[in-house]
């Protein structure tokens, strides 16, 4: 279908983003690689008075690195994530999870910041940055502001950006000697969405396993922590049977939906599999 | 209106879009590319990949007015006085059936040989992630490409 009519404006900074955002009113949007936006727009789904493009502003691309964390403009691209040596050797979670979003063509146009701001809860990236404890950079009329991610998130397609505020960057901390991470998704289909997606990251010492950050895809309107994973699993060994009984309650304190793909049940299944394979990957079990 | 300037297949177009106007409306009616086909309009099939500043993209998934100041290569600007290899390559495995989703996995072909010049049949399936053939004639595609990065080592 052909989108209903809008008008578009390619501000060349921040501030004249956000003064766009709020000459536009509340029916304005921020569009940066499109790929969410405009099958919302041929769909209808999504009707707005103005796009404001983001995605040639320059303080919203790239990647920097802060020496304990690793700062990456909301408008890179995912492709762009997936080629950057900072992230591969840094946030390797990222890579890995980025490389699974949907497909080459997508992957060159779509933004990571896009993504997050999207809130899709199928959407690989959010659980990455959640098991990462990641701060998001929000600009807005009154000035920036730093969200933690798991108070980003707030509802399906819902995050904590304002309607008249951008995502402008997204700093991940770095994990330090000893981590292993992973992100293992089960999908149907190739570029299909996750039907579960587990983001896994792990500290191993002398065999045993001594930090646990876990992040659900799918599991809920939003991405979750497996808190009661992280917990059992400290001080398991990092062998595959221990990782297996840790992972029994992946699905307390997620609410999962049924769809098409799979029913509840099935998915609270899925959950425990896929958390410990996701686990065992990342600790090299 | 906006106005946009767009290279297409090497030629400057200067023109007035809407910003509703999706890339491949653009190509096809503003600029007569019809080598590019709209085949789901739900950025699913890939049938209307092009380049887009040298990396393929979903031309039903980008606004006109996004690619303002970009250089498109549609599957009408691949050939130069022969063939382009891949073109060439899915000729001789007979890549194609009906032929509707020839043109996106041409171009997502060559975008996947750009990065990755001697892929495995895995990553060739891999690239191509994002192209569907209705036809199901995915092996004699997938020979195509390996033919194709064959000939394009060849001829370097």
């Amino acid at each position: 279908m052909i989108p209903s009519k809008f008008d578009y404006v390619r501000p060349n900074s921040v501030d004249e983003a956000v003064a766009a955002l709020k000459a536009g009113g509340e029916d304005s949007k921020v569009i940066t690689g499109g790929q969410s936006m405009l099958p919302l727009l041929r769909l209808r789904l999504a009707a707005p008075s103005v796009l404001v493009d983001c995605a040639r502003i320059d303080e919203m691309k790239g990647v920097k690195d802060n020496g304990d964390s690793v700062t990456i403009g909301a408008a890179t691209t995912h492709w762009d994530v997936l080629h950057n040596d900072i992230v591969k050797t840094h946030v390797k979670l990222l890579a890995d999870a980025t490389a699974t979003v949907a497909d080459p063509q997508v992957r060159h146009r779509g933004t990571f910041g896009g993504a997050l701001a999207h809130g899709d809860p199928a959407g690989d990236l959010p659980a990455v940055v959640l098991a990462l404890d990641a701060t998001m950079e929000i600009a807005g009329a009154k000035g920036r502001r730093q969200v933690a991610a798991k108070d980003f998130f707030v509802d399906y397609f819902t995050t904590a950006v304002g309607p008249d505020e951008i995502l402008v960057s997204i700093t991940i901390p770095k994990l330090g000697k000893g981590w292993g991470t992973c992100y293992e998704k089960f999908n149907r289909t190739a570029s299909g969405w996750a039907v579960v997606g587990v983001a896994a990251a792990v500290k191993v010492e002398g065999g045993k396993i001594t930090d646990a950050r876990i992040g659900l895809t799918n599991c809920a309107a939003v991405p979750v922590r497996a808190s009661s994973v992280e917990s059992a699993l400290k001080g398991a060994s990092a062998s595959a049977a221990e990782i297996e009984v840790a992972s029994q309650s992946a699905a307390e304190g997620t609410r999962a939906t049924s769809d098409l793909a799979a029913d509840k049940e099935y998915r609270e299944h899925l959950m425990r599999v896929i958390t410990a394979r996701a686990v065992s990957c990342a600790a090299g079990a | 209106m906006t106005k946009v300037s767009i290279t297409v297949d090497g030629v400057l177009h200067e023109s007035e879009v809407e910003p509703r106007t999706l890339l491949v409306h653009y190509l096809r009616e503003q600029v007569g590319k019809v080598g590019t086909v709209v085949g789901c309009d739900t950025s699913s099939c890939g049938a209307c990949t092009i380049l887009l500043d040298g990396r393929s993209a979903k031309s039903c998934s980008v606004l006109a007015v996004q690619a303002d100041g970009s250089s498109v290569t549609t599957i009408e600007g691949l050939a130069g006085d022969e063939w382009h290899p891949v073109q060439a390559a899915f000729k001789e495995c007979h890549g194609l059936q009906c032929g509707y989703c020839t043109p996106g996995m041409v171009l997502s072909a060559v975008d996947l040989l750009s990065e990755n010049p001697n892929p495995s049949e895995a990553e060739i399936r891999e690239g191509l992630e994002g192209n569907l053939c209705r036809c199901t004639g995915y092996h004699n595609i997938v020979k195509s490409v390996a033919l194709a990065a064959q000939t394009m080592k060849g001829g370097k």
